[in-house]
């Protein structure tokens, strides 16, 4: 059981989990008080003890998985019958059992989610797997593949349709209809969260846990590239920038409160000097008053960087109440101002939207022209920059061969009180191609390779306080 | 305090919490292992009933520790009584200062705080820190020394040991991220809403009266809600309210119009309001 935990540890980390040693000692000391045959115990023990952050749950559910699958429960032939006795019962065209008996396993799934038979529906997801998903040993394939396969031959959509009209009540509601819907979706996805169990475990059988975990393995939501991620992965980045963003603007709020008190305030350390006979045990501070940056950010929202620019913006925007003033200029190869889009209470996605369909952001093509629209930003609206302010510029400095007009940008760094530029693309890009990086670096203050969310927040909290003092304070 | 994993629910559900396995198998381990408990989760989930129950199944007496910016260790651990170490300066005048200083410095002259409390109490207590991420940093290191080993060093007085081993429930919204050392003290626990099942369950004892069926629908409903990206989800406590909203206006029947009335209950921005009020409008022209 040692090296078996030990393994589990490794991996946690390898995942990216930060397990201390103690943490590993507590976990082998809760498996001695659980019962370690139920695998509901030994989750629950390893996860209250492993980990420590909501962040991770997901990575170790993943490591769990693939570590402790559990071994089919009962002979397979005997399964074969109980889903054939099933599927007769259900009415179904039973013509044996060969390869091509898929109508009784659609009958047998159709009565356990009907049902609601969580027994019934593991059998039918193995069996499923073992006779459609066409797995074999050593063959260098992920899990998505099989799963593939198995769905395109059981056709959910049609079982969907079938369970709808059977679970719904004559003349129903739009909410009836709407939580049946909902109900129905529910169950396909505990089936297909049972096959994707099952290929695990035969994965698992086939190639040994430790291979498994590593090709489960996904990165952690801060560390996901934002310019290359899947659609499912950014999906969990959207899911996880909200609370990130709310965090964010929490402890910069903290942190301003209760930085530094002010100078001392002699008036009423006097004052209250009187109730201690005159010895000023107790000295007042004047209240401080935070410089607070008023920000102008200038975002590429073309197809290449788009996601990039909008995380920065919702963080931007989470924390602006730490800042005295945000104002956002969205730009291809024509820039627009879309501060009017975004406002204390609108619903971010949808000034998003608003960005995206409203903004006049092209001017010719619709390729980005970095030159053209910071000439124009220069033109139209170079009041905005005042000595207070900073600038932050994001995009990836590609501008499809067109002038890069250095110029414009020298005049808005002159004029402002610092400017960034936050690239997303991977350093060893920089200056190949159109990418004109080399040319804006000269002129920026700081430039930086921001490619996920931890790189974005850690970014967004330097330019809201800029250089922490030495906290000193009289206790 | 509990028998095996399978006793805890029982215990829990005779105080009114339903606890799922985890929650029963987490609460198992703290108890054996003698180690705090991390709650964390999304407000109104209850974390705090969970230390509640647990203290009404055990019978042990709750001390609880409301945490809040600036809470320092005079509110946390101990103070020194000033008034009555003046006083008691005043009476003695005209003695040596070394006699004195052993003296007011001496249990009789300590004002006891919850952390302290909960550590002298001759019956084992439960210890309740709630909301421990609103502290800073400095004041959460000051909880170390209970966390791991149930002592506080009093500079004047030397170490205090425990009596008796406090049961330690910290909650936490994760509106920061706690600090490791912390967090390596304790196991962790995190809950997030319950499945439909579990909510139903946890609206029918709640809401007393409340017909099976309407449990049902408001448990699907609120779930389904649950699943749109809003600003601020229902919690269980808000699908408990319009529970008991829907039971006092005598509702029988959930359909558009009555969700649409009463959603206020649920939820507490007007976007979301709208957003979902809007769904359901789609959901009526599509049906």
């Amino acid at each position: 059981m040692v090296a078996f935990l030990s393994g589990f540890v490794d991996e946690l980390r390898a995942a990216g989990i930060p397990v201390s040693m103690v943490e590993a000692v507590d976990a082998g000391r809760a498996l001695e008080h659980v019962d370690i045959g139920s695998r509901q115990a030994l989750k629950a023990a390893l996860g209250a003890t492993l980990v420590k952050s909501a962040r991770h749950v997901d990575a170790f559910d993943t490591a769990f998985e693939a570590f402790f699958s559990m071994s089919p429960a009962g002979g397979e032939a005997a399964e074969r019958e109980h889903l054939a006795d099933t599927a007769a019962v259900a009415g179904a065209a039973g013509t044996g059992l060969g390869d091509g008996a898929v109508e009784d396993l659609v009958a047998a799934l159709f009565l356990s989610l009907r049902a609601g038979d969580h027994g019934l529906m593991g059998a039918v997801a193995r069996q499923a797997v073992s006779r459609l998903a066409g797995m074999e040993p050593g063959r260098p394939v992920g899990g998505a593949y099989y799963l593939y396969r198995v769905l395109r031959r059981l056709d959910l959509e049609a079982l969907a349709e079938r369970l709808r009209r059977d679970l719904e009540t004559p003349q129903p509601s739009a909410l009836e209809a709407r939580l049946t819907a909902d109900e129905v979706e529910r169950r396909l996805e505990e089936f297909r969260e049972a096959l994707r169990a099952e290929i695990r475990r035969r994965l698992v059988a086939d190639r040994g846990r430790v291979a498994v975990a590593r090709t489960l393995r996904r990165p952690l939501v801060e560390d996901i590239d934002l310019t290359t991620a899947t659609r499912e992965d950014l999906t969990r980045v959207e899911a996880a920038v909200h609370p990130l963003a709310r965090k964010l603007a929490s402890r910069l709020a903290r942190r301003r409160r209760s930085g530094r008190a002010g100078r001392l305030d002699v008036r009423r350390t006097v004052r209250s000097s009187l109730q201690t006979g005159g010895v000023p045990i107790d000295p007042r501070f004047r209240a401080p008053r935070p410089t607070k940056p008023e920000i102008v950010l200038l975002a590429d929202i073309s197809g290449s960087v788009a996601t990039f620019a909008r995380f920065t913006m919702q963080l931007v925007y989470a924390v602006s109440a730490q800042l005295s003033r945000v104002r956002t200029f969205a730009f291809i190869d024509a820039i627009d101002e879309v501060t009017r889009f975004f406002g204390p209470g609108v619903d971010f996605g949808e000034a998003l939207r608003r960005v995206g369909t409203e903004a006049e952001v092209v001017w010719l093509d619709g390729h980005s022209d970095y030159g053209n629209a910071l000439g124009a930003f220069v033109e139209g609206y170079f009041e905005a920059i005042t000595p207070r302010t900073v600038v932050i510029v994001t995009g990836d400095a590609r501008t499809n061969y067109h002038d890069p007009n250095p110029a414009a940008l020298t005049r808005i760094a002159s004029a402002a009180r610092s400017l960034y530029w936050l690239n997303p693309e991977r350093r060893r890009y920089w200056d190949t191609g159109d990418s004109v990086m080399g040319v804006y670096r000269e002129v920026c203050d700081e430039v930086h390779e921001v490619r996920n969310l931890r790189q974005l927040e850690r970014f967004v909290e330097k330019v809201v306080i800029p250089k922490t003092r030495p906290v000193r304070r009289l206790v | 305090m509990f028998e095996s994993p399978a006793s805890v629910r029982p215990a829990l559900a005779a105080q009114g919490y339903l606890a799922d396995d985890r929650i029963a198998q987490v609460v198992f381990l703290a108890d054996r292992l003698d180690k705090p408990v991390l709650v964390e989760g999304p407000a109104g989930v209850g974390k705090t009933e969970l230390a509640k129950a647990v203290a009404g199944a055990t019978g042990r007496r709750l001390i609880r520790l409301q945490c809040y910016e600036g809470l320092d260790e005079s509110k946390a651990l101990y103070e020194w009584n000033y008034r009555k170490q003046l006083l008691r300066l005043q009476a003695d005048q005209g003695r040596e200062w070394s006699e004195i200083a052993e003296d007011i410095f001496s249990e009789d002259f300590l004002l006891t705080r919850p952390l302290l409390e909960a550590i002298r109490s001759p019956q084992p207590v439960v210890l309740l820190i709630d909301e421990v991420d609103r502290v800073e940093v400095e004041t959460e290191a000051l909880m170390l020394e209970v966390l791991s080993d149930f002592q506080i060093s009093i500079p004047e007085l030397g170490t205090i040991m425990s009596t008796s081993q406090p049961a330690v429930y910290l909650t936490s919204n994760n509106t920061r991220e706690l600090s490791e050392a912390l967090k390596r003290r304790c196991l962790f626990l995190h809950i997030g809403y319950p499945t439909i099942e579990r909510e139903r369950e946890i609206l029918l004892a709640r809401v007393p009266g409340l017909p099976e069926m309407l449990a049902d629908r408001i448990s699907r409903f609120v779930a389904g809600v649950r699943s749109q990206s809003l600003r601020k989800p229902p919690s269980v406590s808000e699908s408990v309210d319009w529970a008991r909203t829907l039971l006092a206006l005598g509702v029988i029947e959930v359909n558009g119009a009555v969700i649409t009335d009463t959603l206020h209950v649920l939820l507490k921005h007007q976007t979301d309001i709208e957003r979902v009020a809007g769904g359901l409008e789609e959901g009526a022209a599509a049906g």
